[in-house]
């Protein structure tokens, strides 16, 4: 991409970081951490890549996303709403009593969810489906699922791993927030998930490591994703929890926990300065 | 007669039906054989996917299809839908509302040989406890292929309860099958027996067996279990004031638990559950277990009158 592109995606990706921290703050609950280490690959596929039209969501032929790890909900309703799926007031509803937006994706009330989530494993199966429909009706869209590392402790992610290199769908793209924290602490010590490439290629599937927060990394990597036949491909995207919050950087503490006031003005003035 | 197993006619109904509706596709998890669905792969390869041994991926690939406009049958047994993948149905097919149908087989104690860990006698409990969820449990062969086409032209989840065991036909034809609306098989003055899938039958043959007896019952084939039809529960329980459930699955949370609701909360009379009395099922041929867990004609017998004594 050019270098106004570059600077473009990099603004949006600092107005989606602020949005997280101010909702996440207005809600008192949620998850910063994870929703801050997939900013750019969001910014980079709705604002780059995907095909799709904010004003018809249902559009049969878009692209789609299934953000597998539902708790990083706020990462995708910033994002959505940044593009224009809803307007941003609803953003300081979160997680409030007859919002639209839930504390976990919810496709049937929220434009541009493709697929609910919030059930850690699971998203990776119904992107498969999505996937295999397109190949049944020679459609040519494409599909995104964003997976956890922790949730690749999920017996069904293999399942559906080994689903989506059988039926070769090489329409499917996956990223893997690869920012080596979960709940209780680093995935080697709960439960250890490396090599992580080995096993995507050991199930069928073409993998590709990046920085997960480099915009032009993530673009080769789609376009790599795009040129791969006959085999889906595993973006695995090294990343930072908490990225660009000082403070929440690397912290397991700010798996789900939200900013107070105090800790949003902080986190707000940091990234007045763009990263 | 030729007794046809209700999974039988559920594979033929697939074949036929997806000649019509196109946009009928069918996952297995390495059981098509056995759940009948491979007469659908025979016919159209390009729309029977299987997903291998990994059941709550089956679920989750029929939920993805189901977003993008299929209408996808998800088969396996009834154990391993609901028992394995109950959550993936939970969260990626009922709460988003997906337009799958998860055809389960297999279900109950009459699969045999294969014993308790292959006999899902609590998998219409599970589905009854899940919002969205519609649960149809057809009686025979016609029934179900009447199922079938009215799953195809519902809009959302549904959990269709399949059966191994050949049974004998109860429609000939003219059924009038509708999702929510029990059929009202015998028209009768002193119990109702309201019952649903296999026991259909049964409670036919006792009806006949408590007629020799002159005691007349009414006998309903309760095929949708949610939403139940609670019009024809309490028009019938007003008229005869006795009724007796009859199910080839547990006491608990089924048939019998779904008409006691209806019943205590709004037309309260003597009523008797026959079915499996929350104990697990075991090897043997089906029509000794369906003997030894007390599901006979004369089980639902002893059910009607022990409700008409409690008038
Ligand atoms: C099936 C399931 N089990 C447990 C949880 C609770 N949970 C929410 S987030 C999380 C940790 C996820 O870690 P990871 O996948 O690494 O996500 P990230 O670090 O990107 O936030 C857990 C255990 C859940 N949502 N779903
Ligand atoms: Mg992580």
């Amino acid at each position: 991409m050019d270098n106004k592109t570059l600077e473009q995606l990099k603004e949006k990706a600092n107005i989606i970081r602020k949005d997280i921290i101010t909702m996440l703050a207005e809600a008192k609950s949620g998850h910063p951490g994870g929703s801050l280490s997939a900013v750019e690959i969001l910014t980079y596929l709705y604002f780059k890549e995907m095909n799709v039209d904010p004003s018809n969501p249902q559009w049969p032929d878009r692209d789609r996303f299934v953000l597998s790890k539902g708790h990083g909900a706020p990462v995708l309703y910033s994002t959505l709403a940044e593009k224009g799926y809803f307007p941003k007031e609803e953003l300081m509803k979160l997680r409030k009593t007859g919002a639209m937006l839930q504390g976990h994706p919810d496709m049937k009330d929220t434009p541009g969810v493709d697929m609910s989530t919030g059930s850690l494993g699971q998203g990776l199966s119904a992107s498969n489906g999505m996937a295999l429909a397109g190949k049944i009706d020679n459609k040519n869209y494409r599909v995104y699922a964003l997976l956890g590392d922790g949730e690749m402790q999920e017996g069904q992610v293999w399942e559906a791993a080994m689903t989506a290199a059988h039926y070769k769908l090489d329409n499917l793209t996956v990223f893997i927030d690869n920012n080596g924290l979960q709940i209780d602490g680093t995935n080697e010590d709960v439960k250890n998930v490396n090599p992580i490439e080995e096993k995507w290629k050991a199930f069928g599937w073409h993998v590709i490591t990046i920085d997960g927060h480099d915009l032009q990394h993530i673009e080769m990597a789609v376009e790599e994703a795009k040129n791969t036949k006959g085999k889906p491909t595993a973006i695995i995207a090294k990343t930072v929890k908490g990225k660009g919050v000082s403070f929440m950087e690397n912290q397991v503490g700010w798996h789900g926990v939200a900013p107070n006031e105090e800790q949003k003005e902080k986190a707000l003035k940091e990234l007045e300065v763009r990263i | 007669m030729a007794k046809i197993a209700t999974r039988e006619a559920y594979g033929a109904a697939l074949a036929e039906l997806g000649e019509k509706y196109e946009n009928v596709v069918v996952l297995d998890a390495d059981l098509s054989q056995s759940t009948k669905t491979n007469e659908f792969k025979k016919k159209f390869p390009d729309r029977f996917f299987n997903i291998g041994i990994s059941e709550q991926d089956l679920m989750g690939t029929a939920a993805g299809l189901a977003t993008c406009g299929k209408i996808p049958f998800a088969s396996t047994f009834a154990m391993f839908a609901t028992g394995r993948a109950f959550e993936q149905i939970r969260n990626s097919i009922a709460y988003p509302k997906l337009n799958v149908k998860i055809a389960a087989t297999h279900a109950g104690i009459t699969i045999g040989e294969d014993g308790a860990s292959h006999q899902a006698i609590e998998d219409m409990a599970l589905m009854r406890a899940v919002p969205n969820m519609t649960i149809v449990n057809p009686a025979d062969a016609l029934s179900t292929r009447k199922a079938i086409e009215a799953a195809i032209l519902h809009k959302g989840p549904m959990y269709i309860r399949l059966g191994r065991l050949g049974v004998p036909e109860v429609y000939k034809e003219n059924i009038d099958f509708q999702i929510g609306k029990g059929i009202l098989l015998e028209e009768g003055k002193d119990v109702t027996i309201i019952a649903c899938g296999f026991m259909v039958h049964i409670a036919l043959e006792a009806s006949s067996m408590l007629k020799e007896e002159g005691i007349s019952a009414e006998v309903i084939d309760m095929h949708t279990i949610k939403p139940i039809d609670e019009e024809i529960i309490i028009n019938s329980a007003r008229k005869t004031r006795a009724v007796v459930t009859a199910e080839e699955h547990n006491i608990i949370g089924g048939l019998g638990g779904a008409v006691a609701e209806v019943l205590c909360e709004k037309y309260p009379v003597p009523m008797v559950r026959v079915g499996i009395k929350d104990v697990f099922g075991q090897s043997g041929k089906p029509m000794e277990l369906v003997e030894l867990y007390g599901i006979r004609p004369k089980d639902v017998v002893a059910a009607a009158k022990k409700a008409i004594a409690k008038k």
